[in-house]
């Protein structure tokens, strides 16, 4: 059976909580890892989560993370609600960025984000609606 | 080279992995920007770095950076260090400069802890 959820969780990640950035993505780690997924494939996941969940702390209200888990591939959506992003092409851009001072002293806002969490992913879909907010899916496969 | 050789290479103080003081790192990369570190760092390296907030330690941690130095003198904050010890990550303050510290460490033969793009 090769869509057998293995594994589900839903996250929230609250805009703006920079103290707690970071925890839903090192549980996505923790729980990969005792999955028995390879080391690399794990690494790859985490850098996405992490991003993707900075980007959720650094622009939007709120955001929901689902880390969905099959024999063969490692699927994370991602789901905010917040200003949403105007152009996402130009925001895919290495390098292009609309971070605050604040975000940057946190060490984000490179304009790194959006292109890393593509670069760690198989599959990578994002949609955005100007003030309502953006979506995320990221696949990894398994092998 | 072992950590212990890389904390009296860079008059260092050890904050936290006093246990990991033996292990050996190849490799060295140095960032303030974490997205650079989670998009070239490579894993098992050391990071040099004058980010002293939690991010850099949960940055390492995803990454999977085998330890941080601070330079500059500065010091990690109280819940980088907290979160650091949960996850036997060693942290390391050193006085020096970003520069010198790289380069001493360049000069004894580490490698390049980046996969920066030619």
């Amino acid at each position: 059976m090769e869509d057998e959820v293995l594994f589900f969780q839903e996250f929230s990640i609250m805009g703006k909580d920079f103290s707690n950035a970071g925890t839903v993505s090192t549980q996505i780690k923790a729980i990969l890892k005792e999955i028995g997924f390879d080391p690399v494939i794990v690494r790859r996941a985490a850098i996405a989560a992490y991003e993707a969940e900075m980007n959720v702390v650094m622009y939007a209200d709120r955001g929901v993370v689902r880390l969905r888990v099959t024999p063969h591939k490692i699927n994370i959506e991602l789901e905010d609600e917040g200003q949403g992003i105007e152009d996402i092409e130009l925001a895919m851009q290495e390098g292009y960025s609309t971070a605050t001072p604040e975000m940057r002293e946190m060490g984000f806002g490179a304009g790194m984000g959006l292109p890393n969490i593509k670069r760690n992913s198989d599959e990578f879909e994002i949609t955005s609606e100007r003030g309502k907010g953006t979506r995320l899916n990221i696949v990894i496969n398994a092998r | 080279m072992k950590l212990t050789e890389i904390k009296e290479l860079l008059d260092a103080e050890v904050i936290t992995g006093a246990n990991r003081l033996e292990d050996d790192f190849q490799e060295v990369c140095s960032a303030d920007l974490m997205s650079d570190v989670l998009a070239f760092a490579t894993p098992g390296t050391i990071l040099v770095t004058g980010l002293t907030n939690v991010q850099s330690v949960i940055t390492a941690h995803v990454a999977e950076v085998g330890a941080i130095i601070y330079i500059r003198g500065k010091h990690p904050e109280e819940d980088a260090i907290k979160l650091a010890k949960q996850k036997n990550l060693p942290l390391l303050a050193s006085p020096l400069s970003m520069f010198e510290a790289c380069g001493r460490l360049y000069a004894k033969g580490l490698k390049s802890g980046s996969n920066t793009p030619k």
